[in-house]
């Protein structure tokens, strides 16, 4: 009897718990997947080569990045694209704080940064090539040289709004450089910081492929590309697909570790907003 | 309380501050001393320099000319004598830190083993009510517990001196009241000198031993008075006494005195 009842309230937990993910599922891909039935159908009906309907997409991504394309296109692409990335945000916080910190030498440079972010990085990718050869430095190069700016100019502003208040704290306390610089100058830049690595994800995935179709001979850039100059429709929308996914992969894990270290910035907001 | 020798020396501190528009003297002469383990209050107008002095205290700010001495020594910089707590505690305790952090990092820099050092914060936030919310943020706690943060953090630091800069001006009537006698609590179970900064005319007698009234800027002691209060008080009885009412009464008028311009320089 007992064992019965128990079995009961299970299935109903499980069912609510099913209903909850399947509602939790329902809104953010409802849209996409009417997206691509409404694809299908246009695409049967319509008679241009170049919208192939989903199904055909779907047996090209599969013919054409599952195997060894995997390891020669994708892989070396996101490798230069973490290596761009690592190094923007490596370079951006260390030059973004120095500069930060030392009045004179934001005196100094900030006209000089304000010229250099504005220049299209793409437009660099011939001199790259020139100085530094058709290499994957090169590509990480051009990715650095457009993604570092969101995360430096915004170290810059993080770091030189540090609350006075809070300065004035670490300095009567007599707390060391380092850990001012770990404990204070950090933390209070960091939502700052990571406004700036957001944007520089955009920026970084752009550069990555157009360094690839310039020049190369290997990665997702230069398949598209190739894709595209041979009339292999299905194979260059497949292309595009996996771009897409790489970004809604970087957005995914960009959000986790953003909510990781701003846990005390959301939960001042949340507090505030009560 | 045995030992009357001189903490803290204050003598012909004056406070100019620079600028292009012109300098404005904040403090003009201000000269007083504070025994070991005397609490003293500052009560005056506002705008009259009081942050200004106790910066000068705690060693934040260069005095223009005169001398702070702290056991005989020169005060050039921040010491680890003195502690300070601040009026604004949503920004001077850091939000990314749990109430443990904050309490921990002045004692990063001081050479203690680990043990030593968690030992000072737990008997700290103990001190102070709160040894339930060390792993909290300071923004999960009302504006009274987080005050209670940065006073555990300053007791923490072993300072001789507490100086704390009208801390209690932006909590509510009754947190302040209790705020308050953690103050006296902890000056008399811990031997430690405060010097109080504070708009409040009733919360400077009822906290201090003396009661320095200053004089609207440019700066001077107007009064250094005495406060002839028991040593026991309670937040009811010594409220109610005739000499409390005597007292506050009386440094009221000096302080209008002070408003009006009517007080004469030393």
């Amino acid at each position: 009897m007992t064992a019965y009842t128990g079995r009961i309230a299970a299935t109903r937990r499980g069912r609510t718990v099913g209903s909850r993910i399947a509602a939790g599922l329902a809104y953010p891909l409802g849209l996409p997947i009417l997206l691509l039935v409404l694809w299908g159908v246009v695409a049967t009906r319509a008679t241009s080569t170049f919208f192939p309907d989903p199904l055909t997409i779907a047996e090209a991504f599969r013919q054409t990045w599952v195997g060894p394309a995997f390891v020669e296109d994708v892989l070396p692409s996101l490798t230069r694209l973490g290596l761009g990335i690592a190094a923007s945000i490596v370079v951006g916080i260390a030059a973004g704080t120095v500069i930060g910190l030392t009045q004179w030498l934001r005196d100094l440079l900030e006209p000089l940064l304000e010229f250099l972010r504005a220049i299209p990085p793409p437009v660099l990718i011939p001199v790259a090539m020139l100085l530094l050869g058709i290499t994957d430095t090169m590509k990480v190069v051009v990715i650095v040289s457009g993604a570092v700016w969101p995360i430096l100019l915004n170290t810059i502003e993080g770091v030189r709004g540090t609350d006075s208040v809070m300065k004035e704290t670490a300095r009567s306390f007599q707390v060391s450089w380092w850990e001012r610089l770990w404990f204070l100058v950090l933390p209070a830049a960091s939502p700052r910081i990571m406004a700036g690595v957001r944007q520089a994800l955009s920026v970084a995935l752009i550069l990555m492929v157009i360094s690839e179709m310039f020049a190369s001979s290997s990665g997702l850039g230069y398949r598209i590309a190739y894709f595209q100059r041979n009339y292999l429709i299905a194979e260059m929308w497949s292309g595009i697909l996996l771009l897409g996914l790489v970004g809604v992969f970087l957005a995914v894990a960009f959000g986790l570790v953003e909510r990781r270290v701003l846990r005390w910035y959301h939960g001042i907001r949340e507090v505030n907003r009560v | 309380m045995s030992d009357r020798r001189t903490l803290l020396r204050v003598e012909h501190l004056r406070k100019v501050y620079e600028s292009a528009t012109g300098d404005v003297e904040a403090i003009g002469d201000i000269s007083f001393t504070m025994d070991a383990g005397e609490l003293i209050c500052v009560v005056g107008p506002s705008g009259c320099g009081k942050t200004t002095l106790l910066k000068c205290l705690a060693g934040l700010l260069r005095p223009t000319s005169g001398v702070v001495e702290m056991d005989g020594a020169p005060v050039t910089g921040p010491s680890p004598a003195m502690a300070v707590v601040f009026q604004e505690y949503g920004r001077s305790l850091y939000p990314w830190l749990t109430v443990r952090g904050n309490v921990e990092l002045p004692l990063r820099h001081k050479k203690l083993t680990r043990a030593a050092r968690s030992r000072l914060v737990v008997d700290a936030l103990e001190a102070v009510g709160l040894a339930h919310a060390a792993r909290s943020h300071p923004w999960q706690l009302s504006g009274g517990m987080q005050q209670r943060v940065a006073i555990a953090r300053a007791i923490a630091y072993q300072p001789d001196v507490l100086i704390m800069d009208e801390p209690f001006a932006a909590v509510d009537a009754q947190t302040r009241a209790d705020l308050e006698d953690l103050v006296r609590e902890l000056h008399a179970s811990r031997s430690i000198s405060v010097v109080f900064v504070t708009h409040d005319i009733d919360e400077s007698v009822y906290l201090g031993q003396r009661v320095l009234v200053l004089s609207t800027s440019p700066t001077w002691v107007q009064e250094d008075l005495a406060i002839d209060l028991p040593p026991e008080r309670d937040q009811i009885t010594t409220r109610a006494l005739p000499r409390f009412t005597q007292l506050r009464t009386h440094v009221y008028d000096q302080i209008q005195r002070a408003k009006r311009g009517q007080a004469v320089a030393p």
